[in-house]
């Protein structure tokens, strides 16, 4: 074992041995949030169920990038260990899936992991594919009028890349030199649509050269290379130098949805290879490593977190649905608000 | 009282806002030393500067999209399409995102936007200069869309516009820009969204209209005046939220009513306007509901004679009204 002060300089800038606990803890949740999901929507709870399987070190890599209560995220709809990394705690994951009226994203009127959560700089996105990453552009152009030291953190599949308003987005960022980072979790699938069927280059981070500003790729199956590239990219915005495109590759582990069935466009071989890469055992044996971590915290953390989600599921599904006068609700400024 | 042009009022409204409010900031293509293509905005750029009279890329989508993000972010942004016909690029943002936000989020984030256009035709605008988008727009709930016609108007619908906490859509028609001279209230003068004004008062129809219309409809109305037919002319102003009560208050009166818009027929703002009064007037009707609107071929084409085909006139409109008047 090194010594503790022998870690911490090794570390990138910022992270502390409890932030990497922290950052396990966080990857830890959002599986078994993510698992959970699944297995509701099979028991028949939940309509509907969306997984970050695969993201989860990208995500929450970026999350400990960010300066909490300065900066915005924008997230999309994939971002789940991106939210919980950033507050979003095992209740309210659990009331949107169950589509509560208290659920504090929608009120139960978005899909799943549509974060809305003003008190913790996410804001609010639509299920539209990209159509959000022109709003984060928007903020940083305030927090420039504003002289605010703000940076928007925008992330979106390698999909997303494909659509004009994305283009639009990192051209004006470009333009303006913003202070916003563009971060794209590239699974190498939208839906079934490989990579190479959405671009003809091979790294997303390539179409950075385009808008005038740098393009970074890192192993968004490796938490501290994500954290660093997109710590290195918000501090730079930061300093007034401009937007970064940050690509973190990653994998999507299971189907897109809960509606979706991957075996219609990729092999069962090609499934299983996936798991490999898996970020929570890569993580764990890192830890171990360094002893940052043994195997009885190892096994307290996990109790924890199935603790917590468990307790979560049956508080949610115990909260009252929206009734039929919610629908009116918030629809202008002198809607009805409850 | 100043009397001032169409095009002037949506000048001194935006100086005015932006000089009130800092959150106020322009954005748009050719809004900059251009002074946008009208000259709306000429002289803002060394006023108010570079970071509150932004000249965009040429991309509606994300014209519209930055707006919305700023919005959220408690700007006050304007956003101008340079003409209604290049809207379309920016129908997601509008559509699909600015007129949700608020309702998806459940009140947690709000769009406190305001989109200018100018729209319309009689100016030899041809197809792609001269379409009116309304009916695109008013199916939405969660925008409002503002159409006036007078400088007075227009100066305080588009003041409580930007005022205003949720996305609106602000409809210039770009004939009346300078053809339509008006006095203006001095100081802080404000229209509020959602109230129809009674342009005309009379006693033996209604025309329900808006945006350039209502000054050809009182031009007819003066005409068959002349007749021994009293027309009330209805200037909605507002097309989202509708005045609903100023239009079923003005037909239970006269008995008759008349739509008249220079958009499409088929579906309308006239359409909705019509099933209202139906639904809700029936038994107060003398005779069945009229519409007098552009007809249903994609725009006026740039030939004059197309032009004046499309377009309702003050002749159009005052042979309409008489043979509602004799029904």
């Amino acid at each position: 074992m090194k010594s503790e002060a022998k870690i911490r300089a090794a570390l990138p800038a910022g992270l502390t041995p409890e932030a990497l606990r922290g950052m396990y803890y966080y990857m830890v949740l959002t599986r078994l949030c993510d698992d959970r999901a699944f297995a509701l929507n099979r028991q028949g709870k939940i309509p509907f169920a969306a997984t970050c399987q695969g993201h989860e070190a990208a995500q929450v890599g970026a999350a400990f990038a960010v300066q909490r209560g300065t900066d915005w995220i924008f997230p999309y709809y994939r971002d789940t260990a991106l939210a919980i990394a950033s507050g979003v705690t095992a209740r309210e994951q659990l009331m949107c899936l169950f589509a509560r009226k208290a659920d504090i994203f929608s009120s139960g009127r978005q899909f799943p992991n549509h974060y809305s959560v003003p008190d913790r700089n996410i804001a609010s996105i639509s299920s539209i594919i990209a159509a959000h990453v022109t709003h984060g552009v928007g903020a940083a152009l305030t927090f420039k009028m504003r002289k605010q030291p703000a940076v928007a953190l925008i992330s979106f599949g390698e999909g997303s890349t494909s659509e004009g308003e994305w283009h639009e987005a990192l051209n004006f960022a470009g333009i303006h030199r913003l202070p916003c980072v563009f971060f794209c979790e590239n699974n190498e699938f939208a839906i079934s649509v490989p990579q190479k069927l959405q671009m003809a280059v091979k790294n997303v981070a390539d179409r950075a050269a385009g808008y005038g500003f740098a393009g970074v790729i890192c192993d968004g199956t490796d938490p501290l290379a994500t954290y660093a590239a997109v710590h290195d990219a918000m501090e730079k915005a930061r300093r007034g130098e401009g937007p970064t495109l940050v690509e973190a590759k990653c994998y999507r582990a299971m189907s897109h949805t809960s509606d979706d069935n991957q075996l219609t466009y990729r092999t069962q071989d090609e499934i299983d290879a996936l798991k490999l890469r898996d970020p929570i055992p890569k993580f764990e044996a890192w830890l171990k490593e360094r002893g940052l971590i043994d195997d009885s915290a190892l096994k307290e953390f996990k109790a924890k977190a199935q603790a917590e989600v468990d307790e979560a599921t049956d508080w949610a599904e115990a909260q009252p649905p929206p009734t039929e006068a919610d629908l009116q609700t918030h629809l202008y400024a002198n809607s009805p608000t409850a | 009282m100043a009397t001032k042009t169409v095009l002037e009022a949506v000048r001194d409204a935006l100086h005015d806002e932006m000089k009130r409010d800092e959150r106020v900031f322009i954005l748009g293509e050719d809004v900059g030393p251009r002074g946008n293509v009208f000259r709306i905005t000429a002289g803002f750029l060394d006023e108010f500067g570079r970071d509150r009279v932004i000249d965009t890329p040429l991309a509606e989508a994300s014209i519209a999209g930055v707006a919305v993000g700023a919005a959220m972010m408690g700007m006050r942004p304007v956003a101008e399409i340079q003409f209604a016909d290049f809207i379309y690029p920016a129908y997601n943002q509008i559509v699909g995102e600015a007129a949700k936000i608020r309702y998806r989020s459940a009140g947690g984030n709000t769009c406190p936007l305001v989109i200018r256009t100018p729209y319309g035709g009689g100016v030899r605008g041809a197809l792609s200069h001269s379409v009116s988008v309304e009916a695109l727009f008013y199916h939405v709930p969660g925008l409002k869309i503002c159409a006036p016609s007078t400088p007075a108007d227009t100066q305080g619908l588009l003041t409580a516009a930007i005022r205003d906490d949720d996305p609106v859509l602000f409809l210039e028609h770009k004939k009346t820009y300078r053809l339509i001279k008006g006095e203006v209230p001095d100081g802080d003068h404000i229209v509020p969204l959602g109230k129809a004004d009674v342009a005309r008062e009379g006693r033996d129809l209604s025309v329900i209209t808006y945006g350039l219309m209502r000054h050809f409809a009182v031009e007819a109305a003066e005409q068959i005046a002349r007749e021994g037919i009293d027309a009330e002319v209805v200037d909605l102003r507002t097309i989202q939220p509708m005045d609903r009560d100023a239009i079923l208050r003005s037909v239970s009166k006269t008995r008759r009513a008349l739509v008249v818009h220079e958009d499409n027929k088929f579906g309308g703002v006239g359409a909705e306007i019509a099933a209202l009064i139906a639904e809700d007037a029936f038994l107060d009707l003398d005779a069945p509901i009229r519409r007098l609107c552009g007809p249903d071929v994609p725009a006026m084409g740039y030939a004059k004679e197309y032009e004046d085909a499309f377009m309702p006139s003050p002749e159009k409109i005052a042979a309409a009204m008489r043979e509602l008047a004799a029904f």
